[in-house]
């Protein structure tokens, strides 16, 4: 049977689809908690002789190991570790003693911020370039897009962060090198969104504190999306203009600019919300590195504290967290498309 | 006449350091925001190993004593006098009155005896198990603590134990306000309260900490008015950072930017060897190594000069036997191995290794805080190694297994290092020559009555100076026995803006501000 589209099925197919597609994602989530848990195991070495370090003495190792239950056989411990995963326990960091839960919570907010603001670049100048390379083609302007989302695709977050920070904090001094806020500048933290948070507060010197801070590590972040963003507009534009129903609006004498508005911007849009979607796994990726280059706190800091200082209950819960945030990411992404495009099929 | 000079020189160095205070009279105020590349994990004194939180715990805490301002001696700080029994097991101190802590709670005996309990009895209300890392290296030997009277603490130790008086210098054995203890419970290491002359304000992770000065602190207030602990991961950025004149100090300095300081005006590095030592464990039982003449022969024939020079790229100081040269009791009449590969070929014919051999070296892969180039280090030792006819054959493992292998002396010759704990020369040749650590810090698996004996003997006595000649002998024995290739010692380096004042580097690597002004 062919596929029907959408609004042939009306609102309870939908809705069923959506339920279906969550219920889909119990085993993806118990897969990857059961990779996450392995990680401790497939490791070479004992972990917690690697924990400990040099100067670990047998009775820590001893104490460490029943501490965190690695002298019993590996289903108790998955099963433990799963009973704690449903209670929302990650567990506590071996170097501070914090919860991991609350250690994740704490850093969240800044990664989010920086990685929102990332997207909206990416997806903006990405959309924008694409759409305008395909109208232009073969132009010099193309050319030179399509070179510079080469070069975007190609060169390492860190070296591109590196680079814009000697530009345009070092020798022109117009932005600061590091850092979430100026530390002379007193922000009261209530959401730890700190643009939210000094808008609440109507602290506009934090509000542009923090906005500088955020301008190079979201420009660094965003250079492969908006890069990867830019060719998949381009090729779904001029996959469109060559359509039949743009031709007869043209024939029909609309003038260029409704053209391209209305029927050509709108319907290039549909596959670039999957790039986009995709794009997100590469966006958390991406912030461990700007997070470092740019000394910002967050999810990515953190994870990588983790595996520098060997915690490994804070690596499990980092990148536990991750990809649970990427798998309702992409069923977002996937809910949002089936919306977007009626030619999608639901059974 | 020799000591009339030495008087006339004495007298012309202290007018030297006269005229120079006189013309930098110390300011007070500023902030100062020194940077580094790890946050802090816990910032109760007891609840770390970590450098990093070392760093802001010495500046709101203080111990019973402190070391000398850069040295490893030790002077008075919360105690103002001490006392030893005549059989080293009975230390009195003599607490210092009127000093509050941050949160206005007296400092007594009684606060003493809690933090130390708190540490070491399992049946304290505010003991944690497991979660006070230093504990057993730093207080284990305590039978019990008591308070004698309002201002004295009474220690009994289990036997007698000379570096006790270092341990209590450690930042490891700051004392805690008891009453912040049970405020907080289990959470007090993210609420630090001590008596030390900065006050904790604010903790932003992975951010920044800040603590601000202690108008009332028993040494004087200190000259700035707030320190800025700042996190920025990557050494390059710190440097663009103190370069811009947005930080004034920071740690992690990458060797390729050495020259970039120096030739930088408005930047000045302090330099200086640390409390570590980078060097080959021979197994003393296998053969060839437990000849020797051999194993000294390995040790003619390693240029360390070069290695620290050009490998290690000056941030290292070659080593002549197992102390660095930072450390009290330092040996320096020493002149242990320089490089003379003809000595080590005939030292090699006279063991009846004319002909070389064979054995494998075996070596870890990232670099470590004794060893910043990690594997390369092994390769240039081969490349030395081979001159004399020696074939090492390099084995890399990955760590966890390469140091299980180690204690249990799986190898022939293995790299290894070690950053002390708490400036006492017991820390290194007990750890490394007493036989009794075979099986987890004698790697070389060496045995010598003689150093035993010694080395016990040093740990009874409390005369220093008794020590001292001591750890002397030790060390000629062991530079002697070469149960090592003794190889380096990393050096401490601190870059710093030329407008910051009477910063004076410490051997343990902390750091300390309450005596550094800002020029303004």
């Amino acid at each position: 049977m062919a596929a029907r589209p959408i609004y042939f099925y009306g609102v309870k197919t939908m809705l069923s689809y959506v339920i279906r597609r969550i219920l889909y994602l119990i085993p993806l989530l118990i897969a990857i908690s059961i990779v996450v848990f392995l990680m401790i195991h497939l490791i070479p070495g004992d972990p917690v002789e690697i924990m400990l370090g040099e100067k670990g003495a047998a009775e820590d190792i001893a104490r460490l190991r029943a501490e965190l239950g690695l002298d019993k056989p590996l289903y108790i411990q998955y099963g433990k570790f799963f009973s704690n995963l449903l209670h929302g326990d990650l567990g506590r960091s071996i170097r501070n003693h914090n919860k991991v839960s609350k250690e994740i919570a704490a850093s969240f907010p800044a990664t989010i911020e920086l990685t929102i603001l990332s997207m909206i670049i990416a997806t903006i100048i990405g959309v924008l370039a694409g759409v305008i390379s395909a109208i232009k083609k073969y132009s010099w302007v193309d050319n030179l897009t399509m070179v510079g989302a080469l070069l975007g695709i190609s060169m390492p977050v860190f070296w591109v962060g590196m680079m814009l920070m000697l530009i345009f904090s070092w020798k022109l001094g117009w932005l600061p090198i590091s850092g979430r806020i100026d530390l002379q500048t007193n922000l009261e933290a209530v959401t730890q969104f700190y643009l939210l948070d000094s808008i609440l507060t109507r602290n506009w010197a934090a509000f542009k504190s923090t906005f500088l801070h955020l301008i190079l590590p979201s420009l660094t972040l965003a250079t492969i999306p908006l890069a990867m963003i830019a060719r998949m507009a381009r090729s779904t534009t001029l996959e469109i203009l060559n359509q039949d129903y743009i031709r007869t609006a043209r024939a029909k004498g609309l003038p260029e600019k409704v053209v391209i508005w209305k029927h050509v911007l709108q319907n290039s849009l549909i596959p670039v919300v999957t790039i986009i979607g995709l794009q997100f796994g590469s966006f958390l990726g991406g912030a461990v590195l700007t997070e470092t280059v740019f000394a910002r706190p967050g999810v990515g800091r953190l994870l990588i504290n983790g595996i520098l200082g060997r915690d490994f209950p804070v690596i499990q819960g980092a990148v536990l967290v991750i990809a649970t945030f990427f798998v309702f990411i992409n069923l977002a992404v996937d809910i949002l498309y089936a919306y977007l495009n009626p030619r999608i099929s639901y059974s | 006449m020799k000591k009339v000079i030495s008087l006339l020189l004495v007298l012309v160095m202290l007018l030297g350091i006269a005229g120079v205070s006189s013309a930098e009279e110390p300011q007070y105020g500023g902030t100062l925001i020194y940077a580094h590349g790890a946050d802090a994990d816990a910032l109760d004194p007891h609840m770390t190993l970590l450098g990093t939180s070392a760093d802001i715990i010495v500046n709101v805490f203080d111990g019973l004593v402190r070391f000398e301002r850069g040295t490893t001696k030790i002077e008075p700080a919360l105690a103002t006098s001490w006392n030893v029994s005549d059989d080293g097991l009975i230390w009195t101190f003599n607490l210092r009155k009127g000093v509050k802590f941050h949160d206005g709670t007296p400092f007594n005996a009684d606060a003493v005896v809690f933090d130390i309990e708190r540490q070491i009895n399992p049946n304290h209300p505010y003991y944690l198990e497991g979660k006070f890392p230093y504990a057993g290296f730093s207080l284990g030997m305590i039978e019990k603590v008591e308070a004698v009277d309002e201002y004295t603490v009474k220690f009994t130790l289990k036997h007698p134990y000379a570096p006790f008086l270092k341990n209590l210098a450690m930042f490891a054995t700051c004392i805690v306000s008891p009453e912040a203890v049970k405020k907080y419970g289990e959470e007090i290491f993210k609420h630090p309260v001590g008596t030390g002359a900065f006050i904790f304000e604010e903790w932003v992770k992975d951010d920044h900490i800040t603590v601000v000065a202690n108008e009332d602190y028993w040494d004087g207030r200190p000259y700035v008015d707030k320190v800025i602990f700042k996190v920025i991961p990557r050494n390059e950025v710190r440097l663009l950072e103190l370069e811009k004149g947005n930080i004034h100090i920071m740690e992690g300095l990458n060797p390729t930017d050495i020259k970039k300081v120096k030739d930088n005006p408005d930047l000045k590095l302090l330099e200086q060897p640390g409390l570590n030592i980078g060097y080959i464990a021979l197994h003393n039982e296998k053969k060839p190594f437990d000849n020797k003449l051999v194993r000294q022969a390995m040790n003619y024939a390693i240029n360390k000069e070069e290695i620290c020079k050009y490998l290690m790229k000056d941030q290292a100081i070659p080593a002549r036997g197992p102390l660095p040269p930072t450390i009290w009791s330092y040996d320096d009449t020493l002149k242990g191995y320089p490089y003379n590969p003809e000595k080590a070929k005939e030292l090699l014919k006279e063991a009846g290794y004319g002909d070389g051999f064979t054995f494998t070296l075996r070596t870890y892969s990232a670099p470590r805080g004794y060893n910043p180039v990690g594997a390369r280090l092994a390769t240039a030792i081969q490349q030395y190694l081979k001159e004399i006819g020696v074939n090492a054959e390099i084995e890399q493992l990955e760590w966890g297994t390469y140091i299980k292998e180690g204690k249990a002396g799986k190898h022939t010759a293995a790299l290894f290092g070690w950053m002390a704990d708490n400036g006492d020369p017991d820390n290194f040749l007990n750890v490394f020559f007493n036989s009794a650590n075979q099986g987890s810090t004698n790697r070389a698996f060496y045995t010598n009555e003689k150093v035993d004996e010694l080395l016990i003997k040093a740990q009874k006595l409390s005369d220093e100076k008794e020590r001292e000649k001591i750890y002397k002998e030790v060390q000629k024995i062991v530079v002697e026995d070469a149960p090592f290739v003794f190889l380096n010692h990393m050096k401490q380096m601190l870059p710093m803006r030329t407008n910051v004042k009477n910063y004076v580097l410490y051997p343990t690597y902390n750091k300390f501000f309450h005596k550094v002004w800002l020029e303004q």
